[in-house]
C-alpha cells in the first residue's frame, strides 16, 4: 500500500465525469442530511439520527471507487454510505419516517439502513462490532474467489474497542480482501478522541500491530480519498490482505440529534468549516474549467430529488401492523413453538 | 449401525455435512490442526483440508463475526465457542447482530449459520467452564437453540442445523462426550423443533434436556420400582420448541414435572411450565414441579458441583415428594 504522501505526488488520472459523479453524491448526501435534520425537528423523523455532515468525501470517494460487488459495512453513522452505494433516496428518507415503503419496512430506522442489492451490506449501531463482520464476508470472498472486497467504514471510537483489534488480527492473518477505513473526526462521541487514546493516529497508530501500514488521509479531500480507494481496493483484490486507512474528517454537527456539539472549541469548528469538502471540490472544479451553469445543475438535480424523496416519503402509508412478527426467520414469520 | 461416542458424532456430524455441501466451512480456536480440546473435531482438517477447517486466534468476537459475515456473502459456516461461557465475550454479535440482523432488514440478510459449544456442568471445572447457557440464548428473538443427548442425536440435529437458514446456537454437554450409543450409518438428518418421547408412562410427564435426559431416565427406573411411572421427554431443541409433544404428554399424565441443569431463574423450564398452565391447567391433577440448580454460580469441588446439579437420585426424590404432597 502506498503511503498518503507517495499519494498525493502521484494522483491517479480521474475523469471530468467521475468527478461530476463525485460532486453529485456528495451534494447527494449533504441535501439528503440537511433534509432529514430540518424533518427530525418537524418531528416526522423519530429516536436520533446520527448525521455525517463534512465527512461526505469519505463515503463518495469510496463508493465512486468500489465495484457493484463489492460490500459496504458501515455505521449507525450510515444514511451517506448507504445512499452512495445506490440506495433508493426515498426508500431511505422513508424508512427515517418509519414508512412501509422504507427500506427495511421501518423495522431498521437511521441506524439501520440497509440495502443487500446494491451492497450495502448494513449499517451497525454496536461499535465496532461490523469490523469482524466484514472482515467474514471477506473471507467468503476469498474462499469463493468472487473478488469482492468488503469495506468496513468505522469512527474514530472504535479503535479503542476489542472487535476492532479482533478483526484486523484475523483480516491480516487470514490475508482477507478487507479494507478498514476509520473516519477520524476528532470525536469519539463527546469527548476528544485524543485524550482517551494512547496514540495520536487511534487507527493508523496501531496498523503496525497487524503487520500493516498505517496510511493517513485528508479525509475532506475526495480525489485524495479516491485515489487512496483505489489502490486499497486493488491490493485487496489482488490477494495481498487488508487495508487500515485513517481518513481525518469533521462533523459539522454533534454526534447525535441531541448533541449541540458545544465541547468543541469555536475555532476549531471554523476552521475545519473552510475545509468543507464540498465547496472546496467546486472551487477546484471551477478552476479547472467546469462550467458554474453545470455544478449548479449538478446541484439543482440533487436538492430536486431529495425534495422528490422527502414529498414521497411523507406520502407513505405507515407500516401494516402484520408485519410486526413478520422476518425473525428465514420462513418470513417469528413462530417459537408449536 | 455403529457405537459412537457423543464426541466423535460431532465430527461425524460435521463431516457428512461438509462432505455434501461445499459452502460449509468450519473454524474456532483449537479445533483443526490439534482437532479441539473435546477431541471432537478430530480429523477434519485433514479430510476437508486447511482452507475448510480452520484455526482462529483466542478471539470470540472475530469467530462469531466472521460467521456472520461469511454467512452473508455464500457460505453456510459452522464455528466453535470452545467452552458455552465464552459467549459472554461476544454477546454483542451473538445477541444483537446474528439475532436481529433479519427483522432488522426486514429479511435482506439470511443467516445459515452453526455456532457449536461445549456447555455445562459436571466436569469440576468451576463456575467460568461450566455454565449451561441455553437460557441466555433462548430469550433472545432471532437465535434457535439446540442441545441434543445423544450421540445419534447430535449427528441428526447438528445437520438439521447446518441445513437450516436461521442462526443456530448449537450446545454439546461436554459431560455428555464420552457417552456412548448406537448411531446408524448413512445420511441422518432430524427436524429442528421435534422432542421424543424416550420414556413411555402413565403418571407423570418429566421433560428434560441435553444431560438431564440420562438422569431423569435413571429418575425413571428408580420411581418404576415405587410404583410410579414415568413419562421423559427430550425436548432436543429449545426454539423451536415443541409444546405439542409436552402438552399431549400431560394430556396423559396429568402431572409435570422439568429438569434442568440451570440455574433457578428464568429457565427454560419456567417457560415451558407456564405454557402448561396457561394451555392445560384442567388437565393438571398437582402443582407442576421445576427441579433446577440453586441459584449459584457452579462450584468446582466435585462433591459440591454433584450437589448442585440435579441427579437421578434428587428427580426421582422431589418427584416422590410432589406426589405425596
Amino acid at each position: 500500500m502506498t503511503s498518503a504522501a507517495e499519494a498525493s505526488t502521484s494522483p491517479i488520472a480521474i475523469s471530468i465525469e467521475k468527478k461530476l459523479e463525485m460532486y453529485r453524491m456528495m451534494l447527494d448526501a449533504r441535501l439528503f442530511e440537511e433534509k432529514a435534520h430540518k424533518l427530525f425537528f418537524e418531528g416526522l423523523v423519530k429516536g436520533t439520527s446520527h448525521l455525517a455532515l463534512g465527512q461526505e468525501a469519505v463515503a463518495a470517494g469510496f463508493a465512486a471507487a468500489m465495484r457493484e460487488d463489492d460490500l459496504t459495512f458501515c455505521t449507525y453513522r450510515g444514511h451517506t454510505h448507504t445512499l452512495l452505494r445506490g440506495a433508493p433516496m426515498d426508500r431511505l428518507m422513508a424508512e427515517l419516517l418509519g414508512r412501509s415503503t422504507g427500506i427495511c419496512g421501518g423495522k431498521g430506522g437511521s441506524m439501520h439502513l440497509t440495502d443487500v442489492t446494491v451492497g450495502a451490506m448494513g449499517s451497525y449501531a454496536i461499535v465496532g462490532a461490523h469490523l469482524p463482520i466484514a472482515a467474514g464476508a471477506a473471507w467468503a470472498a476469498q474462499a469463493r474467489g468472487t473478488d469482492q472486497v468488503a469495506v468496513a467504514f468505522f469512527g474514530d471510537g472504535a479503535t479503542n474497542i476489542g472487535a476492532f483489534h479482533e478483526a484486523l488480527n484475523l483480516a491480516a492473518v487470514w490475508n482477507l480482501p478487507v479494507v478498514f477505513v476509520c473516519e477520524n473526526n476528532l470525536y469519539m462521541e463527546y469527548t476528544p478522541i485524543g485524550a482517551v487514546t494512547a496514540v495520536p493516529h487511534p487507527a493508523a497508530d496501531r496498523a503496525a500491530a497487524y503487520g500493516l501500514e498505517g496510511v493517513i488521509l485528508d479525509g475532506n479531500d475526495i480525489e485524495a480519498v479516491y485515489t487512496i480507494a483505489m489502490r486499497a481496493l486493488e491490493h485487496a483484490r489482488s490477494g495481498n490482505g487488508p487495508v487500515l486507512i485513517e481518513a481525518k474528517t469533521y462533523r459539522h454537527g454533534g454526534h447525535s440529534r441531541a448533541d449541540p456539539g458545544k465541547y468543541r472549541p469555536d475555532e476549531e469548528v471554523e476552521a475545519w468549516l473552510q475545509r468543507d469538502p464540498i465547496p472546496a471540490f467546486r472551487s477546484r472544479l471551477e478552476a479547472s474549467g467546469v462550467a458554474t451553469a453545470t455544478l449548479d445543475q449538478i446541484e439543482a438535480a440533487s436538492d430536486a430529488a431529495v425534495e422528490a424523496a422527502t414529498e414521497a416519503a411523507r406520502n407513505a402509508p405507515y407500516p401494516d401492523p402484520t408485519t410486526l412478527e413478520t422476518e425473525v426467520w428465514a420462513d418470513g414469520g417469528s413462530a417459537w413453538r408449536n | 449401525m455403529a457405537e459412537l461416542t457423543y464426541r466423535q458424532a460431532v465430527a461425524r456430524g460435521i463431516a457428512q455435512e461438509m462432505e455434501r455441501d461445499p459452502r460449509v466451512f468450519f473454524i474456532g480456536e483449537d479445533v483443526a490442526a490439534a482437532g479441539g480440546v473435546f477431541k471432537t473435531t478430530e480429523g477434519l482438517q485433514e479430510r476437508f483440508g486447511p482452507e475448510r477447517v480452520r484455526d482462529t486466534p483466542i478471539s470470540e468476537e472475530a469467530i462469531t463475526g466472521a460467521v456472520m459475515g461469511a454467512a452473508m456473502n455464500g457460505l453456510r459456516p459452522i464455528a466453535e465457542i470452545m467452552f458455552s461461557d465464552f459467549f459472554a465475550t461476544c454477546w454483542d454479535i451473538v445477541a444483537n447482530q446474528i439475532a436481529k440482523a433479519r427483522y432488522m432488514t426486514d429479511g435482506q440478510i439470511t443467516l445459515p449459520l452453526v455456532i457449536r459449544s461445549a456447555n455445562g456442568g459436571g466436569a469440576r471445572f468451576g463456575a467460568q467452564h461450566s455454565q449451561a447457557m441455553e437460557n441466555w440464548a433462548m430469550a433472545i428473538p432471532g437465535l434457535k437453540v439446540v442441545a441434543p443427548s445423544n450421540p445419534r442425536d447430535v449427528v441428526g440435529l447438528l445437520a438439521a442445523s447446518v441445513r437450516d437458514d436461521d442462526p443456530v446456537i448449537f450446545l454439546e454437554q461436554k459431560s455428555l462426550y464420552a457417552s456412548k450409543g448406537d448411531v446408524p450409518d448413512g445420511e441422518i438428518v432430524d427436524e429442528l423443533g421435534k422432542a421424543t418421547v424416550v420414556r413411555e408412562g402413565a403418571d407423570i410427564t418429566v421433560v428434560a434436556l441435553a444431560a438431564m435426559v440420562p438422569r431423569a431416565l435413571q429418575a425413571a427406573e428408580m420411581l418404576a420400582g415405587r410404583g410410579v411411572d414415568v413419562e421423559v421427554i427430550d425436548l432436543r431443541s429449545l426454539v423451536p420448541l415443541d409444546m405439542t409433544t409436552v402438552l399431549h404428554s400431560v394430556a396423559k399424565t396429568s402431572r409435570l414435572a422439568t429438569v434442568e441443569e440451570n440455574p433457578r431463574l428464568c429457565g427454560w423450564g419456567a417457560e415451558v411450565t407456564s405454557i402448561v398452565t396457561e394451555e392445560a391447567f384442567y388437565d393438571l391433577d398437582g402443582p407442576t414441579l421445576r427441579i433446577t440448580t440453586p441459584h449459584i454460580p457452579l462450584p468446582s469441588a466435585d462433591t459440591l458441583e454433584d450437589l448442585a446439579m440435579p441427579s437421578a437420585e434428587l428427580i426421582a426424590a422431589r418427584v416422590l415428594q410432589a406426589g405425596n404432597a
